[in-house]
């Protein structure tokens, strides 16, 4: 342990050395910890389920533009042609798409009137075949029945006697005892009321960036709209072999309107979250070189002071000094280089993570984190150290009788 | 004395050319990466009308619910109500102004086999074309008599007019939209501001539209609006009833051609603002704004939290570059002691060595700079394969930049040069002497 002294004494020699390793373990640990945990966030937000069957689902858009167009007997046959399309479990019109990024919000209240706070949720607009459709899974309540559908005109403004809502939606309207939910009324528009009839389990709503993006409802309506969307649940496989088969068929039996944008939901989970996944993978390219670059900024500074110091290495062979002892100076000194940069890297990771928080309104970062760049930092450095360590170990104990 | 400096440069560079790589690659990563997000950032905050950006001005009223501000931190919402926006127009307080909204149609080329398809739109009165400088290649934009009137006038992207006129001269023709003839009377050449500054609310990366109509004929639902739209109030059933209502859907600019007339402007809106509010609208308090172009950008930060913490990122990821390169460049000018004694002996005063280390370092940052460059156009390759569309005509590399990622390069590696130098420059050259 005498030996500690020794090497901290020799490693004092070359200051400004060990401290630019130093300093850059320090920002390598503080890019690496933050880096990781903003990783970390995105991936999370990404896994979140969306409620729906995104395997077998596709949409589209039908737009109208014919002046003479009779819409409710228009999506009547639209619909039946869907669902009767062998290999089409079900069908329906919708207003918006979940997660695409753009749909209509409204709010909730238990109490009605203007004075009171209410509840953000995203509006879906289906009729009853929409928990079939969709893939969701209905755990309270009951479904809409056909004559719950009521047609809605285009510039309508109020709102049908029942809706079946998400079971966060139940949750943050009934923070108590969601369940209860079941058979109450919320105020919408203030204080027109709608009849919570059914939960489902989850459903998100269209904007995945959104902190209430669990909240959603589904409201009984047939839409007389220029520009509305189809959603199409497929037998599972047979998507990829329906969408053009479909698209031929709608654009077929009506001339009056366009059919475009005919899109996966594993195409819109993709678009929604490229930003996310871009960053990822910036992310981890970054830490991946960072790492390498400090790796090899310790090995070259290694060899180089081993150079310096081959005399003096051949001179502690000759002396009795064995292969590993000089090994394990060269680890014990990058050990407390290390050390002195993880410190400061720990500091760094905290300061970075509370400048991210107030600026970017992030959470705080998780204490394991840290800990797990601190061991990574410590290996990096004992395999950097490593070679140029294994290369002082061969230094001759002759080298010591010779000049230069 | 240079050129020799450089040949000893050289020799020096290839003699310990694991460690020159090294250095070389970080410095290139590090200027690599960093252009890639400064340019990414440069180019979000971009100047869209550089010559009228200080006399163009976003219009901005609270009209918002009493009981909660439309934005978090207080701000007034960014659109303007049908009444209000309309009001303001009629008004012509201002040199120029001009009242838009995003819309949609669809297009029913003449012409057996020819296929309808939609475009996306753009409702704005007459002054739209010469407030934001519109490219003409044929026409002109329509007049404010075709606004009162509510003709049914269009101006065609030059994209639309090689679709349905095959590129000739278009103007005078007409072209069915929505079921309905509009007559063109312009074709404007490719013209997209980056960021596209007018409309933010619908994406300010967006693409500029593919036509353009006259606003009037929104009322008369020849066009149908799009875009964003946002309501505090149920504004009741029908069209006639949203477009009384509180609902704010438009973006309302003016062209002020000095403070004065801004100032003139202002207090109009407060006047306006103090009037209605005896009507009973406008309950929160007086909170109106009057943003000029890059004012405006900054106010909505459209420059993504995303990019803004990817360029904190990547300087610290250079810092970590340049100390990597000053500990090895200090490992290698140490390493040549005896030699700086030599020659110190031999009568090379401390500013020749200077001199000479200095040129190293250059040349290392020389290199290191062409390789971040080639570093920063793969990433902004890379950045446009990850982002597809979304970052569309944001990961060009300019001359600016160029110049810039040398510059930096050069500069930074001189810096790292520095104290290795000065620590090379103070080698006693008895004590290298001796130990020969």
């Amino acid at each position: 342990m005498q030996e500690l002294g020794l090497i901290f004494r020799a490693l004092l020699r070359n200051k400004v050395g060990a401290l630019l390793i130093s300093l850059q373990i320090a920002l390598t640990l503080t890019i690496m910890v933050n880096a990781i945990f903003m990783m970390q966030e995105r991936s999370t937000q990404m896994q979140r389920p969306s409620g729906l069957d995104e395997a077998n689902l596709f949409h589209l858009r039908n737009t109208i533009f014919a002046q003479e167009y009779n819409q409710q007997v228009n999506l009547e046959d639209d619909l039946a042609l869907l669902r009767q399309t062998d290999g089409v479990v079900d069908a329906i019109q919708i207003n918006a798409i979940p997660i695409s990024g753009g749909g209509w919000s409204m709010g909730l209240k238990t109490e009605p009137g203007v004075d009171t706070s209410s509840t953000g949720v995203a509006v879906y607009m289906v009729d009853d075949h929409a928990i079939n459709t969709l893939g969701l899974e209905l755990i309270a309540g009951e479904n809409f029945s056909p004559t719950d559908i009521e047609w809605r005109p285009s510039g309508k403004t109020s709102w049908p006697a029942k809706t079946i809502i998400s079971q966060a939606m139940a949750q943050a309207l009934f923070p108590d005892d969601w369940q209860s939910a079941i058979g109450k009324t919320a105020y919408i528009n203030n204080n027109e009321p709608m009849q919570i009839t059914g939960i489902i389990k989850s459903l998100q709503a269209p904007w995945n960036g959104w902190d209430g993006v669990e909240r959603s409802m589904l409201v009984p309506y047939k839409m007389e709209s220029s520009g509305s969307r189809f959603m199409i649940r497929t037998e599972p496989g047979r998507r990829d072999e329906l969408m053009p088969i479909i698209e031929k068929a709608l654009s077929e039996s009506n001339k009056g309107r366009i059919i475009r944008r005919i899109t996966t939901m594993d195409e819109t989970r993709e678009r929604s979250y490229r930003g996310h996944n871009a960053v990822n993978k910036i992310l981890s390219s970054v830490i991946i070189v960072l790492t390498l670059i400090t790796g090899f900024g310790i090995v070259g500074l290694a060899m180089f002071s081993i150079n310096r110091r081959t005399k003096q290495i051949g001179t502690r062979r000759a002396l009795g000094a064995t292969q590993w002892q000089i090994m394990s100076f060269f680890m014990i000194e990058n050990l407390m280089i290390s050390s002195f940069g993880i410190i400061l890297g720990v500091a760094g990771a905290i300061g970075l993570n509370i400048w991210l928080v107030s600026t970017f309104s992030l959470s705080p970062i998780n204490i394991n984190l840290i800990l797990f760049g601190v061991v990574a930092l410590y290996i990096v450095g004992q395999i950097a150290v490593l070679y140029p360590a294994r290369k002082a170990a061969m230094i001759s104990p002759a080298t010591a009788t010779r000049t230069a | 004395m240079f050129s020799y400096y450089l040949r000893l440069a050289w020799i020096s560079i290839i003699k310990h050319w694991g460690l020159s790589l090294v250095m070389v690659t970080a410095i290139g990563l590090g200027i690599g990466a960093s252009m890639t997000t400064v340019t990414v950032n440069y180019l979000m905050s971009a100047n869209p009308i550089p010559h009228k950006s200080k006399v163009l001005y976003n219009v901005q009223l609270d009209s918002w619910d009493v009981n909660e501000p439309f934005n978090d931190d207080g701000s007034s919402p960014e659109q303007l109500t049908y009444r209000d926006a309309t009001y303001l127009m009629s008004a012509k307080k201002a040199f120029r102004q001009n009242i838009q909204a995003q819309a949609n149609s669809v297009i029913e080329p003449d012409g057996d086999g020819a296929l309808p398809f939609m475009v996306s739109a753009r409702a704005n009165s007459a002054d739209f074309f010469t407030m934001f400088d519109l490219p003409f290649i044929y026409g002109s934009g329509w007049d404010e008599s075709a606004d009162a009137n509510k003709e049914q006038v269009v101006v065609l992207s030059n994209e639309i007019n090689q679709h349905v006129f095959g590129g000739e001269n278009s103007v005078g023709k007409s072209i069915k939209i929505g079921g309905n003839y509009f007559k063109v009377v312009g074709v404007i050449d490719y013209w997209n501001p980056t960021p596209r500054f007018y409309d933010i609310s619908t994406g300010a990366f967006e693409d500029s539209e593919e036509i353009f109509v006259p606003f009037s004929l929104i009322a008369e639902e020849k066009v149908n609006r799009s875009g964003n739209t946002n309501c505090w109030k149920p504004p009741g059933d029908g069209f006639q009833a949203f477009l009384n209502s509180e609902c704010v859907w438009l973006q309302f600019w003016v062209e002020l051609p000095n403070e004065q007339a801004k100032e003139e402007y202002f207090s109009f809106l407060s006047a306006y603002v103090e009037e209605q509010k005896a009507l009973g609208r406008f309950e929160r308090p007086l909170n109106n704004r009057l943003n000029n172009v890059m004012e405006w950008l900054e106010q909505q930060q459209i420059v993504s939290d995303d990019a803004v913490m990817m360029m904190t990122m990547s300087f610290m990821f250079l810092v970590v570059c340049l100390l990597n390169t000053v500990g090895l460049l200090l490992a290698k000018f140490l390493g040549k002691a005896p030699e700086i004694g030599l020659r110190q002996a031999l009568g090379a005063s401390r500013r020749t060595l200077f001199a000479q280390y200095i040129i190293e370092s250059g040349c290392i940052g020389i290199a290191g700079g062409l390789l971040g460059l080639g570093f920063a156009w793969l990433g902004l390759q890379g950045i446009e394969v990850l982002y597809g569309d979304m970052l569309k005509g944001l990961t060009g590399l300019d001359t600016t930049m160029i110049v810039s990622a040398i510059a930096l390069a050069i500069i930074t590696s001189i810096l790292a040069g520095l104290y290795p130098t000065w620590r090379a420059c103070n080698v006693q050259p008895s004590q290298q002497l001796k130990s020969q």
